[in-house]
């Protein structure tokens, strides 16, 4: 099984597949962790949400390309509204409030999931142009699931582009680095962090709507993705977008590997990964912020 | 969550000349938030569909019912346990979904003396070597669904299957308990795994060790959000062209199924109860689930109605002596939706029919399940269970 070159090929697929859906999650995550020093657990309970809402949509349009688009602009709304009612008023609070806030934000979000949805998961049908299945190396793969590796790539290079090649970009790596300097520099930093914030709950968003075809959609869902999302943020090192996409694919691959190759530690090995990173590079492997 | 609500009023008893009366208080311990919030749900609507059915002519005895909520952790079960038996002083308690929860009860309720009345928890130990005369078990036992398919199989010409279960107690059980009677009937397992518990929701990786796996099928529990995801996957990766799926059949339950789509099709389990079984009980059970509640009646909510009916049976049958009452619950016998049924008194689990059936997808979507073969009267070894 292991010398056969399309069973690897297609477990490689699926690796990259998972890679890419934590990348959707983490870069938000690490950016806005990396940016401000805010720390939003509940950034798993917006991914949650572009899940639920995109299922919503999907059933009420009928279409999946609708939920597609409308879900995370939907779950970005819902960001900037806690933003302005809830993180604002914790932003320099320390970490301990804003756990406590994001983690409470958790369970407020887990209760209304289950008041609004109800207990069952619920499935939500793959676009009928990708719900079909291709063939490579003598093995069947899911298109849906090459579209969600696209995606992640897509986002990759549209957010590659807009930090390395814009003015805007400049700025959110200039207030990583050092926000006093940037903000005596004329940068709006609380503006762009509002900014950022935002694109991370599009983008988690995002994640949700594009998972739910592929995972079904169900209150809790939120808890299990935020475990790997924040190994990956802590591997990667906070707010870089190649720590991010780097992180993403180490963990990706390794559980997706791990749990065919060595089943009896696949819960385990993110989390000694995680430990010899903190031991070897505290900072992560690519930490935005110079030292 | 607290409801005490009158399950049954008295009827004037001119008629009858009734020796004693005793007014009988029954605790449904079950989830009603968390996770299986929609099992207990759907067994507390059973069980009041039963007394509604069976409780209009209990003479002078009353019942009355409590709920409460375990949200499926042990702990909070045991403490709900103890509030029902001291606090309210319940006659019996009945209910509880979670295995886990069951084990945390199970010195409680056999050093109080207090019958449980299991509504669905499968794990063999509490029929088995763990077992007590006060648990007495109208659902299932892990083992006992999914006995049965190992030789049907290989009476079916399936030699080899890879089996894949969630890694925790249930998904143990169920996967032992098969591979045993299918190695032992003449097949093979080429190989298997268990996926993370709750922590898995992307079973490419696993589908595709499984297709490469050489088996002639595959083998499998999952239920609930898992079963939705495994389905799925199973369908989008074309392994439903290749390999036949086979399980127990939460897998393909009522409940999700049409989450699933075209994928279940053709998908063959093992389930001690399936909507299309046809007899008057199951048609009368299922018609006026659905005029309650809108919905076809599932798996867990039989489990109910006939917990409900065996309480409500035992009052009958003691004539208001809650001492005889304790002992008749393992004694009660009856045919219900599911067929006949009866306690075993070497191990209070239940004995009853095990239907091996094929679910059906139509073009449409709509899904059917055609019962292919029913084994009858399945009945647990006793395990190293000795009632005292």
């Amino acid at each position: 099984m292991l010398t056969d070159p399309g069973y690897l090929f297609v477990q490689f697929l699926n690796g990259l597949q998972f890679s890419m859906l934590l990348f959707l999650l983490s870069v938000g995550l690490s950016v806005t962790f990396g940016l401000m020093n805010f720390v939003n657990l509940a950034h798993g309970a917006l991914y949650a949400c572009g899940a639920f809402i995109g299922y919503s949509i999907a059933v009420w349009t009928g279409s999946f390309w609708a939920a597609f688009l409308l879900a995370p602009l939907a779950v970005c709304v819902i960001g900037a509204v806690l933003y302005g009612v809830l993180i604002r008023q914790v932003r320099s609070a320390g970490p301990l409030t804003q756990v406590l806030l994001t983690f409470g934000l958790i369970f407020i979000f887990l209760d209304a999931f289950r008041v609004i949805w109800g207990d069952l998961a619920l499935g939500v049908s793959a676009p009928t142009l990708l719900a079909t299945n291709i063939h490579i190396f003598g093995q069947t793969y899911p298109l849906y699931r090459l579209f969600l590796i696209a995606l992640g790539l897509a986002v990759y290079l549209i957010l590659w582009l807009a930090l390395e090649r814009t003015n805007i970009g400049a700025m959110v790596r200039a207030s990583v680095d050092n926000a006093e300097m940037a903000s005596c520099l004329g940068v709006n930093v609380e503006r762009l962090f509002f900014a950022v914030f935002c694109t991370g709950c599009l983008l988690a968003g995002l994640a949700g709507v594009a998972a739910a075809p592929i995972f079904s959609v169900y209150p809790g869902m939120d808890l299990e993705i935020l475990i790997p999302t924040l190994i990956v943020v802590v591997i990667g090192g906070l707010g870089s977008l190649k720590g991010a996409i780097v992180g993403s694919l180490l963990i990706g691959m390794l559980q997706t590997f791990g749990q065919v190759l060595i089943p009896q530690l696949a819960g385990s090995l993110s989390y000694i990964l995680l430990g010899a990173t903190l031991i070897l590079r505290p900072e992560g492997l690519f930490p935005a912020r110079a030292h | 969550m607290r409801k005490t609500f009158m399950a049954s009023a008295v009827l004037a008893a001119a008629l009858t000349l009734p020796a004693q009366a005793a007014d009988y208080k029954v605790g449904l311990l079950l989830p009603y938030s968390g996770v299986y919030a929609s099992l207990g749900n759907d067994i507390t609507a059973g069980f009041n569909l039963a007394v509604e059915h069976f409780g209009k002519d209990l003479g002078d005895d009353t019942l009355t019912l409590v709920q409460e909520d375990t949200e499926v952790k042990p702990p909070v079960g045991l403490a709900k346990a103890r509030k029902l038996v001291l606090q309210d002083k319940v006659d019996a308690i009945s209910g509880i979904v979670s295995s886990g929860v069951l084990a945390a009860l199970r010195d409680f309720v056999h050093q109080t003396e207090t019958p449980l009345v299991v509504a669905n928890a499968g794990n063999d130990q509490m029929t088995g070597e763990r077992c007590s005369p006060y648990i007495i078990r109208v659902s299932f036992s892990n083992g006992q669904v999914n006995r049965p398919m190992g030789p049907w199989l290989v009476e079916k010409g399936v030699k080899k299957i890879y089996t894949l279960a969630p890694d925790y107690a249930a998904g143990r059980q169920m996967i032992e308990a098969f591979s045993k009677s299918f190695t032992e009937a003449g097949g093979e397992i080429v190989g298997g795994q268990f996926t993370p518990f709750r922590k898995t929701k992307d079973f490419g990786p696993y589908l595709t060790a499984a297709a490469a796996s050489g088996a002639d099928g595959i083998f499998v529990f999952y239920a609930g959000g898992e079963a939705i995801g495994f389905v799925k996957q199973y369908g989008e990766f074309g392994i439903n062209e290749k390999m036949p799926l086979y399980g127990s059949g939460w897998l393909t339950s009522p409940l999700y199924v049409g989450a699933e789509g075209k994928a279940a099709d053709g998908v063959i389990t093992s389930l001690n109860y399936s909507p299309s079984i046809e007899n008057p009980e199951n048609e009368r059970f299922q018609k006026d689930y659905m005029a309650a509640h809108d919905r076809a009646a599932s798996e867990y909510a039989v489990q109910g109605y006939d917990a409900g009916r065996l309480i409500v049976e035992a009052i009958k049958a003691s004539g208001g002596d809650k001492a005889a009452f304790k002992k008749n619950l393992s004694k009660v016998k009856f045919s219900g939706p599911r067929g006949p049924l009866e306690i075993d008194p070497a191990t209070n689990n239940i004995v009853q029919n095990i239907y091996i059936y094929e679910t059906k997808v139509a073009e449409d979507g709509s899904t059917s399940q055609e019962i292919l073969d029913t084994v009858e009267a399945v009945r647990d070894a006793p395990n190293g269970c000795q009632m005292n």
